[in-house]
């Protein structure tokens, strides 16, 4: 699951779903009290609104509904909702940097402190960190026993028991060709590194239970491969992307390039069978039994593939990540054709297209297919490809309630930030 | 007096004819070879390429410097001999490939039948990356690319430190000025190459200087992406030219944002318009991509920007072979310099037809051991520079920025050199309201 159908699924029954519209904070009064209001941050459940505010000497605040919180901050920015919505930020004081959660501040401070991740319940909290010149990670205020020469990236599982980052494991001189051919990189899980070395690792992925990592892998200078808990797969391609575990845990897949072509392997072995121009971004529908991919079935013809069956239409500029419905029916996503975006679901694009489209929001059974969309600097909330009336200086992505039956909507009209519920019927 | 490059010398040792032939023929497969063969037989060897050629015309025409030279003596003896060369041969043609040519296809605008000579010299340097036979230094910049996604090594932290660095020093210059970093739906993700934060930060701040004061609304990001350079694109390592330029158009899809605009760079131009998307199977870019040059020509003709001050000495024009023979910025670029500077001298020729800068197709990336090779195949480049008279040369390249400033000193030429932005950010009226 994806971190953002991870925030959608958390706690959701219990949000208000009583349908009407609410104004939770005037961003005008906030905006005359400060000299600065940066990017807004909005609750996944609306209820809350956020900002990271400057006040005339320099000094930054975290703006809450309009309420800062008390301590003062060299700096704040990078202000995210953990699933479970608690308010986080990366934060500098006496210049050092943490995190804030809810205005309290962890004890640990870095030179640095960056790369925020949640698990999926939101209960842990990790960033990536420069301890003296050297990096590793913090988890809820406790860093690693471990530093490495440097972190690129990392993973937690879904539920924030494991950490797996990309890891120097080699000191590199100027210019160390030589060695750097050797393999220089590898990936540490819960700080104890694997043991074998690598060119390079991209992009770690953890199963769905925690138990397994896998990453890309550089074996040779051009031969590519996934590595599965530290064993590179037998075969070897001219190039992989991120691969992907199966939601129940069994099975993990990944883009391979062979030849001038790309498919679809499992385990090491050929899953889909069609030679592509390009093929990434691979999605699990939520029970795991059908699998999506974008696609370029010819130079610069772009669709998705679900089950080695790409769309019948193509698009030419570029197809975002496909999206499952949460029954697993239906696929849509994000497409751009000539200079313009819309949503393909199941093949079909809209017949309304925008400057810019988001992923769409695709909900159970025959409902709505939603979607964030902007048209000339305006935000509107596109249901089956039809805007209604509103239209937002702001929008967020839109929320189905549990039972499909109402949409979550936040967005900012005339300088407030409005929270409203309505009844999925009565959209569009 | 032969270089010493352990790129080269390291490989030496390790290479076997049976490899050579091997990896030979696995990229002259034999479409890619009838091309190629075809090319070589179409040539009716007129020398009209050879006069188009900076490093022949520097080097007093000796005949192997010249394109058709270069590649019929050592892709055509690869093709001839099916790959059977030997070690040293392989050794020879790497040289060729990575120091006396640099892809500018100048000569190919005045062969008569067009012939593609940068993409053979691009193909030989697939076969020497294959063979694992690559300058050091360029080497070590792909390696950094491959392991950091950007060209010098930079910490992810170190990026995100002298963004706010910059952003903060150009407050005390501009009031209420931003760097948003990783802005949802913002009109412009603007993009840099390594170099910047790591040695040239305040190119970092004018830009920023500049979006505020003509209220773009822009970003940049904060992750890995944020690097628009290419090199593993010039050694030939196609698979990490690839991985990176995904990487960039997906911090800029990931944020929706309206268009790319990358700094003054001509490399990473060509990298992220043209070798990058056809690598990955997109037709073009897959959002709009923007040079710095044609921003500031936007902003300038829409009156989002006013320029007060103009330079009153003589300003000559360095044409970036990848934005002016690749992309027809010329013109944009003469509205922008025109804007700036009273008095134009131009450097004869122009336009397309100018000389290249002898530093970029990642020359000047192959570091110190060939530096004296590069300035002796571009003599050519300083004549044209003196003839101008010009004290300043504006350079809207990195790789040409410093390609002149190695011309202009071993030469001993008196001038300077400036990006565009250095130049506009002084030039340019800060408007009351946002005076500190
Ligand atoms: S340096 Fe330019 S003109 Fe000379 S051979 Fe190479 S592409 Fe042609
Ligand atoms: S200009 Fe063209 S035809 Fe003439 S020598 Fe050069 S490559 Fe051959």
């Amino acid at each position: 699951m994806t971190e953002r159908e991870t925030e959608r699924e958390t706690g959701r029954e219990k949000w208000n779903w009583d349908v009407g519209s609410r104004n939770v904070a005037d961003l005008g009064k906030l905006r005359a009290a400060y000299t600065d209001v940066h990017e807004l941050t909005v609750s996944a459940d609306g209820e809350r609104v956020a900002a990271p505010v400057v006040a005339e000497d320099g000094s930054f605040r975290v703006a809450v509904n309009g309420e800062v919180w008390e301590t003062e901050l060299e700096k704040a920015w990078h202000l995210k909702f953990t699933p479970d919505d608690r308010l986080t930020a990366l934060v500098r004081v006496d210049d050092m940097w943490t995190v804030a959660v809810e205005g309290e501040l962890w004890e640990q401070r870095y030179p640095f402190a960056w790369n925020t991740k949640f698990s999926a319940d939101g209960r842990t909290i990790a960033v990536q960190i420069k301890a003296g010149m050297e990096y590793s990670l913090c988890i809820n205020d406790k860093p690693w026993d471990r530093n490495f020469l440097s972190i690129r990236n990392y993973a937690l599982s879904d539920d924030g028991r494991r950490a797996a980052a990309l890891v120097q494991v080699v000191e590199l001189v100027t210019a160390d060709t030589e060695t750097f051919a050797e393999g220089t990189w590898s990936v540490a899980v819960d700080s104890e590194t694997w043991d074998e070395k690598f060119i390079g690792v991209w992009a770690p992925v953890i199963s769905p239970d925690g138990e397994h990592v896998a990453v890309q892998t550089r074996t040779e200078r051009f031969a590519y491969t996934i590595a599965l808990d530290g064993a590179p797969w037998e075969s070897r391609y001219g190039c992989v992307w991120e691969p992907g575990f199966r939601p129940r845990g069994e099975g993990l897949l990944a883009p391979v390039r062979t030849g001038a072509s790309w498919s679809l392997a499992e385990d090491g072995e050929p899953l889909w069978k069609t030679p592509y121009v390009q093929l990434w971004y691979v999605r699990f529908s939520p029970a795991g039994e059908r699998v999506a991919a974008v696609v370029a079935t010819d130079f610069g013809r772009w669709t998705v593939a679900v089950d080695d069956r790409p769309w019948g239409c193509t698009f030419g500029d570029v197809v975002m990540a496909p999206v499952f419905s949460t029954d697993g029916k239906r696929v849509a996503a994000a497409v751009r054709h000539e200079g313009r975006w819309t949503v393909a679901v199941d093949g079909e694009p809209w017949s309304h297209w925008f400057d810019t489209v988001w992923d769409p929001v695709v909900g159970a059974g025959r409902g709505p297919v939603l979607a964030k969309v902007k048209n000339q600097g305006a935000y509107g909330l596109a249901v089956d490809g039809r805007v209604g009336a509103q239209r937002y200086e702001h929008l967020w992505d839109p929320t189905f309630s549990p039972d499909g039956d109402k949409v979550l909507i936040r967005g900012v009209q005339s300088g407030k930030y409005i929270r409203r519920v309505v009844l999925t019927e009565e959209l569009g | 007096m032969a270089v010493a490059d352990p790129g080269f010398d390291l490989a030496l040792a390790k290479l076997t004819p049976e490899r050579i032939e091997q990896v030979i023929n696995s990229v002259l497969s034999q479409a890619v070879a009838e091309r190629m063969k075809l090319f070589l037989k179409t040539c009716v060897h007129c020398g009209l390429c050879a006069d188009a050629c900076h490093t022949y015309l520097s080097r007093n025409r000796d005949p192997d410097f010249a394109p058709v030279a270069k590649v019929r003596d050592t892709l055509g003896v690869m093709l001839k001999k099916k790959g059977r060369v030997s070690p040293e041969f392989m050794k020879n043609a790497a040289r060729v490939a990575f120091i006396e040519c640099g892809g500018c296809r100048r000569c190919s605008m005045y062969c008569p039948f067009g012939i593609d000579i940068a993409t053979m010299i691009m193909t030989i340097r697939r076969i020497c990356s294959l063979l694992g036979m690559v300058p050091q230094f360029i080497q070590d910049t792909t390696n950094s690319h491959s392991a950091t996604s950007n060209q010098m090594w930079v910490q992810p932290d170190d990026w995100i430190d002298t963004v706010m660095w910059q952003e903060e020093d150009a407050q005390l210059e501009v009031a209420g000025l931003r760097i948003p970093l990783d802005k949802e739906g913002a009109e412009v993700m603007y993009s840099v190459i390594a170099p910047e934060p790591k040695v040239m930060a305040q190119l970092i701040a004018n830009i920023a200087v500049l979006m505020t004061v003509a209220k773009v609304d822009w970003t940049m990001p904060s992750a890995d992406g944020w690097d628009n350079s290419n090199m593993a694109m010039f050694s030939g390592d196609l698979e990490i030219m690839g991985r990176i330029e995904r990487e960039h158009w997906e911090r800029a899809l990931e944020l929706r944002v309206g268009k790319m605009v990358m700094g003054e760079c001509g490399h990473a131009y060509r990298g992220a318009v043209y070798d990058g998307p056809k690598w990955l199977g997109w037709q073009g870019p897959p959002l709009p991509m923007v040079h710095a040059v044609e921003l500031y020509y936007d902003l300038l003709r829409e009156g989002r920007i006013e320029i007060t001050d103009k330079l009153t000495e003589p300003v000559t024009i360095q044409d970036p072979c990848n934005i002016v023979r690749g992309r027809g910025l010329h013109e944009k670029l003469r509205y922008v310099v025109h804007a700036l500077c009273d008095n134009v001298v131009e450097m004869d020729p122009k336009f397309e037809h100018n000389y290249c800068c002898a530093a970029g197709g990642g020359i000047i990336n192959c570091g110190a051991p060939w530096k004296m090779a590069r300035l002796k195949s571009i003599k050519i480049k300083a004549t044209q520079l003196k003839k101008t008279g010009a004290s300043l040369c504006i350079t809207p390249c990195h790789n040409c920025h410093h390609g002149v400033v190695d011309i202009i000193g071993h030469y001993h030429i008196d001038m300077r050199t400036s990006f565009l932005i250095e130049l506009i950010v002084k030039q340019m009226k800060i408007p009351e309201g946002l005076g500190v």
